[in-house]
């Protein structure tokens, strides 16, 4: 990991995070959770379900600015998401949902995306006339067309079949190499993440934190199953380390 | 088919009223013929065009103000609770303030003039539009919201795109209640307090006894307003809902 900050890179330092119970207590869902991003890279957040991981990107986008800490998004701070659902808007059209999202984006750039994501005879269907992963990947087209200085990724495959998820995610790894996006992905699914990510940060139950940042030898190389074993064991044994 | 239903109802309806007219006598209900009659006349002289225009002009500007101010009083008082809490009790009183109280009170303090007689009206309106959209804005999408966020889109565009078609069934609702209210009321604006329009030929054929003129006036000004139905609002509709799936 480079020490000295890069313009390119995401920084996140949070002290704490807390929400107000009903019964008027404090729940803390994050405390002392740091970690660095280099520029063109993909880093994997992988905890138990439950950890706060999805507050974490909340805070991470500006969504939620109700924490103690500090985020230092890479260069200008364009941000790409794709959801846990896909958000678009049901009255547009896909090619205008893309749009709304990346007004700067040109037509060539859309066409190509429209075409890497097998959307090109969806261009002018609603949202509502799309399957699930349909969805999922005009939400892709989205978030990439905006040509993001962050892409943030929320369980993009979640609720979708092996199958299809597997070839999603070949198409996000193929997209991902090709643009160099600095790019954090959240799961709780580790081969997914080890298939994707540069490196891995795993994170503690709540209150989260990071308990350690694995490095992915060969990035979306197509790891073998014995490789992949291999990253297993060290992630087991990180966590073992810090008796989690 | 449909085409065929809705012409026999009518038909029944003239047939219903001729039958009706010829027991009833000419001076009490008049039949369709004659009503027929004194609409073209009217037509013809020039006059029934000039006040359907001048009252559709009325409705038309009353209704924009009442939609346009309704909408924006609704969407802040459904999305802050310290403005519903304080605008509510204001809002419960206008909706239960008689028309005619505020027709009046406005001819009062601003004269007779054509910019109380709009207000008149939009006011009556205004609380409908708010209640209606308030309930729409509190129905609002956060997951949308928080996208149009995180891709910093701008207040235009989150306005078009992402807030007016979430509440576009309420604005609907709000625009076929509010269009047949706002109608009846212009036209007691106007037998009240100006020197044209349909409301004020009503009222000089009420001073006359002239049912056929009274007839003739109503029934031209409901064909108006059934065309604005069939010609501007139901396109407006059908456009601004197809992107929902057909019903099968």
């Amino acid at each position: 990991m480079p020490l000295a900050g890069g313009p390119g890179q995401l920084d996140v330092s949070i002290q704490e995070k807390a929400y107000r119970t009903a019964s008027g207590g404090r729940h803390v869902v994050l405390r002392d959770l740091a970690f660095r991003l280099p520029a063109g890279s993909v880093g994997a957040l992988v905890g138990p379900s439950g950890c706060g991981k999805t507050t974490l990107l909340r805070i991470i986008t500006g969504i939620d600015a109700d924490y103690a800490g500090k985020v230092v998004l890479p260069d200008h701070g364009t941000l790409g998401m794709v959801f846990q659902e896909p958000r678009l808007l049901p009255w547009r059209t896909v090619e205008q949902n893309v749009r709304l999202g990346a007004p700067l984006a040109s037509d060539a750039e859309l066409d190509a995306l429209f075409m890497v994501l097998g959307l090109g005879n969806h261009r002018n269907h609603f949202p509502g006339e799309l399957s699930l992963g349909l969805a999922r990947r005009v939400a892709l087209a989205r978030a990439f067309a905006v040509k993001p200085d962050l892409l943030v990724l929320d369980e993009p495959f979640v609720s979708l079949d092996a199958a299809l998820a597997a070839s999603l995610q070949a198409e996000l790894a193929a997209l991902v190499s090709s643009r160099r996006a600095t790019t954090l992905l959240v799961t709780h699914n580790i081969d997914e993440a080890i298939g994707l990510a540069d490196r891995l940060f795993l994170l503690s139950a709540s209150p989260a934190h990071v308990v350690a940042d694995v490095p992915i030898a060969r990035p979306r190389g197509g790891h073998a199953p014995e490789e992949v074993a291999k990253i297993r064991g060290e992630i087991s044994r990180a966590l073992a380390t810090v008796g989690n | 088919m449909n085409l065929a239903a809705r012409l026999f109802s009518l038909g029944l309806m003239v047939a219903i009223w001729y039958v009706a007219a010829e027991f009833a006598g000419s001076r009490v209900l008049p039949g369709p013929q004659s009503v027929g009659l004194a609409l073209l006349a009217e037509a013809q002289s020039g006059a029934l065009a000039f006040n359907l225009g001048a009252t559709l002009v009325r409705v038309m500007v009353s209704f924009v103000i009442a939609m346009a101010l309704g909408t924006a009083l609704g969407l802040w008082m459904g999305r802050s609770t310290v403005v519903d809490r304080l605008a509510d009790p204001w809002l419960v009183a206008l909706l239960n303030l008689p028309a005619l109280v505020i027709i009046v009170l406005a001819y009062v303090w601003a004269g007779l003039t054509e910019t109380a007689a709009i207000a008149a009206v939009a006011l009556n309106k205004l609380p409908n539009a708010t209640v209606t959209v308030r309930e729409g804005a509190r129905a609002l999408d956060r997951q949308l919201d928080e996208m149009a966020q995180v891709y910093r889109m701008g207040s235009w565009t989150r306005l078009r795109h992402v807030l007016i078609p979430q509440l576009e069934p309420y604005l609907a609702a709000a625009t076929r209640s509010g269009l047949s209210l706002v109608w009846k009321i212009v036209l007691i604006v106007e037998l009240l307090g100006r020197p044209n329009g349909v409301g004020f030929e009503i009222g000089v054929a009420f001073q006359l006894f002239d049912v056929t003129r009274i007839l003739a006036y109503a029934i031209a000004f409901v064909l108006v307003m059934l065309a604005v139905e069939t010609f501007l609002v139901q396109p407006i509709e059908r456009h601004a809902s197809r992107w929902r799936p057909r019903a099968a």
